[in-house]
């Protein structure tokens, strides 16, 4: 039986006894669903779940209840060093008693490739990790990059079903990690091999990912593209962990078809347009980015409330107004300097009106 | 003032290993000297040796040919020490083996515990230390005889009818030095596996290692450093042992040991024991430099 999906996590629970004698659900029933081709990412912050899961997909835990298919099989009987799936190590995992080649041509030696076939592939995959020659190097002599690059050879030279990779850059530099983002990436596309990637990095999830998982405390909390869940985010902890997001907390005063009046209490009156429907007097949080506020623009049809400049935080591409509202919230704006002639908008202290439209905002009610 | 200060170290480091080097030279280098000297004179004829000193070569062309001596009849074995000798080692072998074999698990059993455990499991192992090396010889020696815990337990299960000949045999003898010299072969293979990154063996078999090929391509060359050893631990000492197969073997089994040992007693030959033990230890040396030789260039090139 074959699927159109690569993996397939079936309400899967991952219960530990913790030291203290407690049991602690590190995966608690989670249910999703990895099409084949893609570039799938686990993201959220330390200690949700992530490594968990990867680890139960590659079979070096078992789940304590529910499903992991691999392609349509099921596979908790099958042990890991016989699933069709590599990954690519948090610390890499090298093997420091062998060279790069024998690293890279481990796997393939457990399949039986013969020795002239093997070298040939470990020299193509050191070609495709742009680390030609490296051959007779040893995993102490690379640098962090160089051996993020051969953990990366020594799976995908087996030509895997699914690479799981979990926080593969997390040990490289700022610099060095957006190069290798982008490499991941063009790399995934040219082989066609469904990457499971696990990260706490809410930008790299956003720039490599055809979807995202967001997880906390062992829960997938939304799952979709991109860009679903950077405008639509589920709740107000994937709203906040995803970018910045200011949130005003009122209550429902009023619905008139699609939009939605909310009062902040000493702030004001907002207006949102929602396809949900609220009922009069529900608690909400109106959620909004803060590239979504304008500073002393009146929005025609928008709202227009007022506060207080705190702090401003001139940053080259934005600057970033810290703003107090009449009701004691406080809300960030971005603004963007497109102009040379841009001036900063206002200064600490002074009076401001904050704008903005009234589909910018969410309203997210957990 | 640099200069000065060099030389004020140099000194503190000579006064810093004064006393241990002058340790080493008094009580191992001069004996060793004395004994090489030894060697190569003529015997006395009640122990030590003839003086004036006669210098002669006869101590060892006597190892090599047991009939040299003029006092060899027909029936003479020209073999017989190299045959001691030889079957030494292969006593040495087989304890170190078995000593490797049972001490691995064990240590890695011990190195998988949480860390009260392992402490505690730790003094289990180095107690026996603290026990005279006689006395537990003796225990096992009680343990094994015809009479003894094991016969008796065994034949009151009806497992066998007749006690066993567990005494005074080449068997008793190798069991004895495989108890007394396991903990040599556990502590240095535990320390190697304590230091083993386990998550190395995930990747193989991520990498489609079973678990058997991911122990021997990746786990075992790495703890190989604990394994040679743990070789060596166990395997010099029990080359030369004469204090177990004397007692486990009840004189009936010879060994290079008990030969050295009895030419400075009832032998009085105290040439022949010197030329012996020197013999002894060239050969120990020369198998531990080839081991070590072959081990790191192994664990180097990664096999
Ligand atoms: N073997 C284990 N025993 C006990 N608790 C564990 C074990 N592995 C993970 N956990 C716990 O499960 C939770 C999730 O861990 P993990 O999956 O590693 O998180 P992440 O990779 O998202 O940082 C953590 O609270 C962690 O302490
Ligand atoms: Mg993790």
């Amino acid at each position: 039986m074959t699927s159109e999906f690569a993996v397939e996590m079936q309400d899967v629970l991952k219960q530990f006894v913790t030291p203290e004698g407690g049991i602690l659900a590190a995966v608690n029933h989670v249910t999703m669903q990895i099409k084949d081709g893609e570039f799938f990412s686990l993201l959220g912050p330390s200690g949700c779940g992530k490594t968990t899961s990867l680890r139960m997909i590659a079979g070096f835990e078992l789940p304590t209840s529910g499903k992991i298919l691999i392609h349509g099989k099921e596979m908790s009987q099958v042990p890991a060093h016989l699933r069709p799936v590599n990954t690519v190590f948090q610390q890499y995992a090298l093997f420091p008693h062998m060279t790069v080649e024998q690293n890279i041509g481990f796997g393939l030696e457990m399949k039986g490739v013969g020795r002239a076939e093997r070298s040939k592939r470990v020299s193509e995959a050191l070609e495709m990790v742009r680390l030609p020659g490296m051959e007779m190097r040893r995993a102490k002599q690379l640098s962090g990059g160089q051996q993020q690059r051969i953990a990366l050879a020594r799976a995908l030279v087996n030509k895997p079903e699914v690479l799981l990779l979990d926080e593969p850059l997390g040990a490289l530099d700022l610099k060095l990690r957006k190069e290798m983002q982008l490499e991941l990436k063009t790399l995934q596309r040219e082989v066609g091999i469904t990457f499971i990637y696990v990260t706490h990095d809410q930008e790299e999830a956003l720039t490599m990912s055809d979807r995202i998982a967001v997880m906390s405390k062992g829960v997938a909390l939304q799952i979709g593209l991109p860009e679903e869940i950077y405008e639509r985010p589920a709740d107000k902890f994937v709203a906040d962990f995803i970018g910045e997001t200011n949130f005003l907390d009122g209550t429902v005063k009023g619905q008139n078809g699609s939009t939605v009046e909310v009062d902040i209490p000493g702030t004001g009156l907002v207006r949102v347009e929602s396809s949900r429907t609220f009922t009069n007097g529900q608690q909400v949080s109106v959620a909004v980015r803060p590239e979504k506020l304008r500073l002393n623009s009146d929005v025609k049809e928008g709202n227009n409330l007022k506060g207080r400049v705190e702090d401003v935080i001139y940053i080259g591409t934005d600057t970033h107004y810290g703003v107090r509202m009449t009701g004691g919230q406080k809300v960030r704006v971005r603004e963007q300097n497109l102009t040379q002639a841009q001036k900063i908008i206002a200064k600490t202290g002074e009076e401001v009106m904050v704008s903005f439209t009234r589909t910018s905002p969410r309203l997210l009610t957990e | 003032m640099l200069k000065f200060f060099r030389r004020s170290k140099g000194w503190q480091l000579a006064g810093l290993i004064s006393p241990g080097a002058l340790w080493i030279l008094l009580f191992f280098n001069l004996p060793l000297l004395i004994m090489l000297f030894i060697s190569f004179v003529e015997r006395g004829r009640a122990g030590g040796i003839k003086i004036p000193p006669v210098y002669t070569i006869e101590n060892y062309r006597l190892f090599f040919n047991s009939c040299s001596s003029a006092f060899s009849g027909p029936e003479c074995n020209p073999f017989l020490y190299l045959g001691i000798f030889s079957h030494s080692v292969r006593i040495g072998l087989m304890v170190t083996f078995f000593c490797i074999l049972v001490g691995y698990p064990l240590a890695y059993f011990m190195a998988k515990q949480k860390q009260v455990w392992r402490d505690a499991l730790m003094i289990l192992v180095i107690i026996p230390f603290w026990t005279n090396f006689l006395v537990r010889t003796y225990a096992l020696k009680s343990v094994l005889a015809t009479e003894g815990l094991l016969n008796s337990f065994l034949m009151n299960l009806h497992i066998i009818s007749q006690p066993m000949n567990l005494l005074f045999n080449e068997f008793a003898v190798v069991v004895g030095l495989i108890y007394g010299y396991l903990p040599f072969a556990v502590l240095p293979m535990y320390t190697s596996i304590e230091k083993f990154d386990y998550s190395l063996m995930e990747a193989a078999a991520d990498l489609g290692a079973s678990p058997r090929r991911a122990f021997l391509r990746v786990m075992l060359p790495m703890t190989l450093p604990g394994v040679v050893a743990a070789l060596v631990l166990v395997f010099v000492p029990v080359v030369g042992a004469f204090i177990t197969p004397d007692i486990m073997g009840g004189g009936k089994v010879e060994m290079i040991g008990t030969l050295i040992n009895r030419q400075f007693g009832v032998a009085r030959n105290w040439p022949f024991g010197s030329a012996m033990s020197l013999i002894l230890m060239l050969l120990v040396l020369i198998g531990v430099v080839i081991y070590f030789r072959s081990s790191t260039e192994e664990t180097r090139r990664g096999i």
